[in-house]
């Protein structure tokens, strides 16, 4: 077998093991028993913790955002728009993207290492051993947590990042609060939140399965729990910008674009 | 500190029909063209110790965990308490892994948890109905058991290689197991580590009554007083018998672990 076929026929293995896992998490997810009391604590992990970094980078982004824009605007005389550019810019495509490539790297690498390591060091068997399903305390819980607290992340970044933007509008002119974000919301309607919001989800939901499928099946001792936690950032990566194209077709196809 | 029966929820508990606790018939076991286990036969009877010796690789710790039925069997028969383990189902599976315990042999204690709360996780995940305070004192009579009180709220991080694996036998220990299935006890720790986790384990033993199954190719483990001694090699139960026996065996393959 050449290097080609080998390398196609892991291909379509990880693809059909990727399958069964996410088949498995649809069977397991809303049968007994739940696993509240892990879903919370990782809901507190996942969200929560990364809320500063969410925070701080989606309040940069908002301010070089507007000071890159606003040349390219006074040049055509429609400095005026800047607000609403820059609120619809980051409600649509820039917050959502960039918060869940955020939330990749941290939540996804550490869910793939925790896993991994978790693989490894033999505590999943142990986990079955003491009555426990590792899949759905583990794999379930995690995956809802991502699916459930991205969205919030991406609500919360994004306000943060118009306040980003405000104190950008402010370096160069002067605009009242009241006035920037009446701007915003003037110009913003419901197939700019909405299916923005929605594509969240699964921008969540694809991290948390990424991570999870890559470190429940981590082999190799440590080094594979080390590419266990990259594979996981750079799949769920790539991930986010397919579910956001797909998500851009649909909405265009149902007219909401 | 007083001693707390466990009451687990178990449907039926299967009838034994002699001393036997554990039994294995003609078993098979492969990975794609690597056959690991074949014909592998072994009995278990109550209070007993045996040691499965063998070389690296030969397939012991496949074989603990098919009887533990954490890998399914290709072929054979494996029955521990009554139970059949290849025709079981999740539920039962868990009602006999109440009645056996597993230290493994990276201790696989839980990173993200302190030493108290390891302990606890089995407890609680096998339904088993303990008022809190119970389980505390199950907590602090299975930490007593191997010394190591003090260390109740402490993370694994914190111990010492030696520490960690009596906390994974005090986890082992405390549903108070029929079985305890031991996966290489004494790798990763030095000659008087090992030496002094072999004397708990033997004083676990006399303490609980529990039958015992190691799977070591440490010789401190094979002088275990009174142990059967199972040679594993190529798969199958190649030699049996106790300690003065096998050393003197005719058979090279045999009298080289002991030489």
């Amino acid at each position: 077998m050449n290097r080609e076929t080998t390398a196609l026929k892991t291909f379509l293995d990880e693809a059909g093991q990727l399958t069964r896992f996410v088949f498995r998490f649809f069977r397991e997810w809303y049968r007994p028993r739940y696993e509240f009391r892990e879903f919370f604590r990782q809901c507190f992990i996942i969200g929560y913790r990364s809320l500063p970094l969410v925070g701080l980078t989606g309040f940069i982004m908002g301010l070089v955002l507007t000071m890159q824009l606003r040349p390219s605007l006074v040049e055509y005389g429609v400095e005026s728009q800047l607000p609403a550019m820059v609120g619809i810019a980051i409600i649509r495509e820039i917050g959502p993207v960039i918060t869940a490539l955020i939330f990749a790297g941290k939540i996804g690498s550490s869910i793939g290492a925790e896993l991994g390591s978790m693989k490894v060091s033999e505590q999943i068997d142990a986990m079955e051993v003491s009555g426990t399903n590792p899949f759905k305390y583990l794999v379930v819980s995690r995956v809802l947590a991502t699916t459930f607290m991205l969205p919030i992340l991406v609500l919360m970044g994004d306000a943060i990042s118009l306040y980003g933007s405000y104190l950008g509008v402010n370096i160069r002119s002067v605009t009242s609060f009241s006035l920037y974000w009446t701007q915003i919301f003037d110009n913003l309607t419901f197939s700019d939140v909405i299916p923005s919001f929605l594509k969240t989800f699964f921008f969540g939901f694809a991290v948390g399965l990424i991570g999870c499928f890559k470190g429940y099946y981590s082999n190799k001792g440590t080094e594979g729990v080390g590419r266990s936690a990259n594979s996981a950032v750079v799949v769920s990566s790539v991930l986010i910008f397919i579910i956001d194209l797909l998500a851009v077709q649909i909405t265009d196809i149902m007219g909401y674009n | 500190m007083t001693a707390v029966s466990i009451i687990p929820v178990l449907a039926s508990i299967p009838e034994l029909p002699d001393s036997t606790v554990l039994s294995i018939e003609h078993l098979y076991k492969s990975f794609g063209d690597n056959h690991v286990l074949q014909d592998f036969n072994l009995k278990l009877h109550k209070g007993e110790n045996v040691v499965v010796l063998g070389k690296s690789g030969s397939g012991k710790s496949v074989l603990i965990k098919c009887i533990i039925g954490l890998l399914s069997v290709d072929r054979g028969d494996i029955e521990v308490l009554g139970y059949k383990v290849p025709e079981l189902d999740h539920e039962k599976i868990d009602q006999l892994r109440v009645r056996v315990g597993f230290l493994f042999q990276s201790n696989a204690l839980y990173d993200s948890m302190t030493v108290r709360e390891n302990l606890e996780f089995p407890l609680r995940r096998h339904w088993i109905q303990v008022k809190a305070r119970e389980v505390e004192e199950m907590v602090m009579s299975a930490l007593e058991d191997v010394g190591l009180s003090h260390t109740v709220d402490m993370m694994p991080s914190e111990l010492s290689g030696g520490m960690r694996k009596r906390i994974a036998l005090a986890r082992t220990l405390i549903l108070k197991p029929e079985i305890i299935l031991y996966d290489e006890p004494t790798t990763g720790l030095d000659p008087i580590t090992g030496k002094e986790i072999i004397d708990l384990m033997v004083e676990i033993q006399k303490k609980y009554a529990t039958s015992s199954l190691i799977i070591s190719h440490d010789m401190n483990c094979v002088k275990i007083e009174n142990a059967r001694i199972v040679v594993l090699i190529e798969g199958k139960c190649y030699a049996e018998g106790r300690y003065e026996e096998l050393k003197n065996h005719p058979e090279y393959r045999v009298k080289q672990f002991f030489e």
